[in-house]
């Protein structure tokens, strides 16, 4: 299921309009485990998430994946991305384009819909969801094709404390069922509570990346100075 | 012929001539303007102002230069359509065309930078993406459509000249309102008249009850 | 594909179609409504589907040129013996005749009712400086119009703002006239057919300058394969019946009569 991992990402710099926003980034993502990204506003983090998932082209560099499947990544955005279309339709509209049987859509559709609780509303518009809704569905959407990895953006970034409960209860879920996740957040608690792996950004490049333990124990003084809430530059 | 038996041939062949040129311009106009809202190319800005820039065409320079090319001593002579409602057809076409074309690659522009990140994300293939945007699109596009039609079935100076308004032929609301108004016949002038603003209000109208179900996102 | 389809459905239909031939002639014949009186007619006897395209003596000169018509009835024997002569006609031959009218307000501030020609009556619009109706068309009626300001000794392309070259067709012309209370020269028919006489009436008529013939012409098919010359010569055989002569010379509004069968054998 996780075939597509180890990643490698070798001297990849991403430049717009002159200035260096990412790079130069050597880094290798295994195989198990959920990955969260952290750093301060603007050190790169959702530029890094675009680069893996490949939506992002990379100015100099490489991204290797070790098999590389385009329909294996699933990806949620910051602001979810809601289609003019109901509920249902939303969700099924990435195995459509899969040409999946109907059939199989329909079961995949109420699967998603009783797990994030949203049955009631199926055929209501997408665009009239609460926040928290829409990137309950957006989650649904990105995982109904059934991803090996699924990149998110600062999730929860827009969210009240309820639905941040919903979502990280949904992500936890997921992962343990197996799913790579990769995501950044600038909520650190958040971090704590489902990371395995931390990597710190700052000004674009990695300053720091381990295992969860290094939330007690950081190794730079960058990263002990975000940790307790400073302002790091 | 009574009065209300030539209103409603006239009517109902303004209606045909219209709506032939509507469906013929909004399949070249609707993927024209989508596609150059997803599809980056070297002229694409150059295209685009080109369209726009259309839009102001006068239409009776339009029926000047159709009628020259359909004339018998004319390149298409052969085909023998000068005069008869076909001639109308592609004059309308060619009035319309950049009109739907223009408003529709607005709408397809703004829908795609929403869903640009989303369909890159999966994966979609060119085909895909522009037969997306244009079902979720499709009330703008009928919108888009509908001000072509608003255009083509007031126009009179292009048709009159490829047309001829020809009596039981040729002759629709438009040039049938000229030619009556010329002979000071105002009744039936009037009468066409009524007719051909019933139209445009319902056309409008549409696009007003569109245009609101577009924000409540319903249909 | 579907495109393709239909547009090769349509043009077959347009090679298709028979007995239909295209007719140029002037507004002023269209004005006068003796088309609908012969079109019906010629249908019952003939089969023949004319369409008419009313247009100005000029333009249907240039429309017989190009070959988009079969033929031409109009009412300017210069510019007709000049299109037979250049090969784009056959031939002419005259069918009727009626005159042409000086029209004005009914007050008659410049006089024309006591004119002793239709010159001096021109000429006295010119002296008063009334505002005067110009069809300004290159139509029959507008050159007949100018050779009367030559025979009057007046250059019309000098005069002052009071006269208004309009540019268009006898009916249009005459509704100027009306909505400006002004002079205007016309022909009898159209005049008599006319429903917005307001406030005018024919103040001139009756100098043998002011005859108005009209002539019809088929197109020379040498010209091109699709002009229907074997139509034209039916209708002009009808034209020039008994039949012809009896609608023509049968027409009356209010009583009087429009034209005046005038053709005689070939």
């Amino acid at each position: 299921m996780t075939a597509a991992f180890p990643l490698t990402l070798s001297g990849v710099h991403v430049r717009k309009q002159g200035k260096t926003v990412l790079g130069p980034v050597d880094l290798t993502l295994a195989t198990d485990g959920t990955t969260i990204i952290v750093g301060p506003n603007g050190s790169g983090k959702t530029m890094l998430l675009r680069v893996m998932h490949g939506i992002e082209r990379v100015n100099d560099g490489q991204v290797a994946w070790e098999c590389d499947d385009p329909a294996k990544h699933g990806f949620v955005f910051q602001t979810p991305i809601m289609m003019r279309r109901t509920v249902a339709e939303n969700l099924a509209y990435p195995l459509k384009l899969l040409k999946t049987p109907k059939d199989q859509i329909a079961m995949a559709v109420d699967h998603w819909l009783a797990r994030i609780g949203l049955e009631a509303s199926r055929n209501g518009q997408a665009t009239r969801l609460s926040g928290g809704e829409r990137q309950k569905l957006a989650i649904a959407r990105a995982l109904i094709r059934k991803p090996d990895v699924l990149f998110l953006d600062e999730p929860c970034a827009n969210l009240d404390g309820h639905a941040t409960r919903e979502i990280e209860a949904l992500l936890y879920e997921v992962a343990s069922a197996g799913t790579r996740l990769v995501m950044a957040t600038h909520d650190m608690g958040q971090a704590r509570r489902l990371a395995n792996d931390l990597v710190f950004l700052l000004d674009g490049k990695i300053h720091e990346l381990g295992p969860a333990a290094i939330f007690d124990r950081p190794a730079t003084g960058a990263l002990a100075a975000f940790l307790r809430g400073d302002i790091v530059t | 012929m009574g009065i209300d038996e030539e209103l409603w041939e006239i009517s109902l062949r303004s209606l045909r001539v219209t709506l032939a040129a509507l469906l013929i311009a909004s399949a070249i106009a609707i993927p024209l303007g989508t596609y150059l809202a997803v599809q980056r190319f070297r002229y694409r800005r150059f295209v685009i102002s080109m369209i726009n820039a259309l839009m102001g065409l006068p239409p009776v320079v339009v029926g000047l230069v159709v009628y020259i090319m359909l004339s018998r001593s004319g390149p298409f002579g052969v085909l023998n359509l000068l005069f008869t409602p076909t001639a109308m057809i592609i004059a309308q076409v060619i009035i319309i065309t950049p009109v739907i074309a223009s408003i529709a690659h607005q709408s397809m522009r703004e829908l795609w930078a929403e869903y640009h990140d989303l369909l890159i994300s999966l994966n979609t293939s060119k085909r895909q993406r522009i037969l997306t945007l244009i079902y979720d699109g499709r009330r703008n596009l009928l919108t888009a459509a509908l001000a072509g039609f608003g255009r083509a079935i007031g126009e009179v100076g292009a048709i009159m000249i490829v047309g001829g308004n020809i009596d039981h032929v040729t002759r629709v609301l438009t040039t049938a309102i000229a030619l009556e108004t010329g002979k000071g016949d105002f009744a039936l002038a009037l009468g066409l008249g009524f007719v051909l603003i019933g139209i445009a209000i319902l056309v409008n109208l549409a696009i007003h009850t569109l245009s609101r179900t577009e924000r409540e996102g319903r249909w | 594909m579907r495109f393709l389809f239909t547009v090769i459905v349509v043009l077959w239909g347009q090679l298709l179609a028979a007995d239909v031939m295209r007719l140029a002639v002037t507004t002023s014949f269209e004005n006068s409504g003796l088309a609908d009186v012969l079109l019906p007619a010629i249908k019952d006897d003939l089969g023949l589907d004319v369409q008419l395209l009313v247009v100005g003596t000029g333009q249907a000169l240039r429309l017989g040129e190009a070959g988009d018509v079969d033929a031409i009835l109009v009412h300017s024997k210069a510019a007709e013996e000049a299109f037979v002569g250049a090969g784009h006609g056959t031939h002419r031959r005259e069918i009727m005749f009626n005159d042409f009218v000086v029209i004005g307000p009914k007050a008659d501030g410049a006089g024309i009712g006591a004119a002793i020609d239709a010159a001096d009556a021109l000429g006295r619009i010119a002296a008063a400086g009334a505002p005067f109706v110009s069809r300004g068309d290159d139509s029959g009626t507008h050159k007949a119009e100018l050779a009367i300001w030559t025979s009057a000794g007046i250059d019309a392309s000098a005069l002052g703002p009071w006269y208004q070259s309009v540019g268009a067709g006898m009916g249009a012309a005459l509704n100027t006239a009306v909505g400006l209370n002004a002079y205007v020269f016309s022909d009898r028919a159209s005049w008599l057919n006319f429903s917005n006489q307001d406030g005018l009436s024919v103040l001139y008529q009756g100098d043998p300058a002011l005859f108005n013939q009209y002539a019809y012409l088929p197109v020379n098919s040498e010209k091109n394969a699709h002009v229907r010359n074997d139509l034209a010569m039916q209708l002009e055989d009808w034209l020039t019946s008994p039949k012809a002569a009896e609608l023509i010379n049968g027409y009356q509004i209010g009583g009087e009569k429009l034209f005046i069968f005038n053709a005689s054998p070939p």
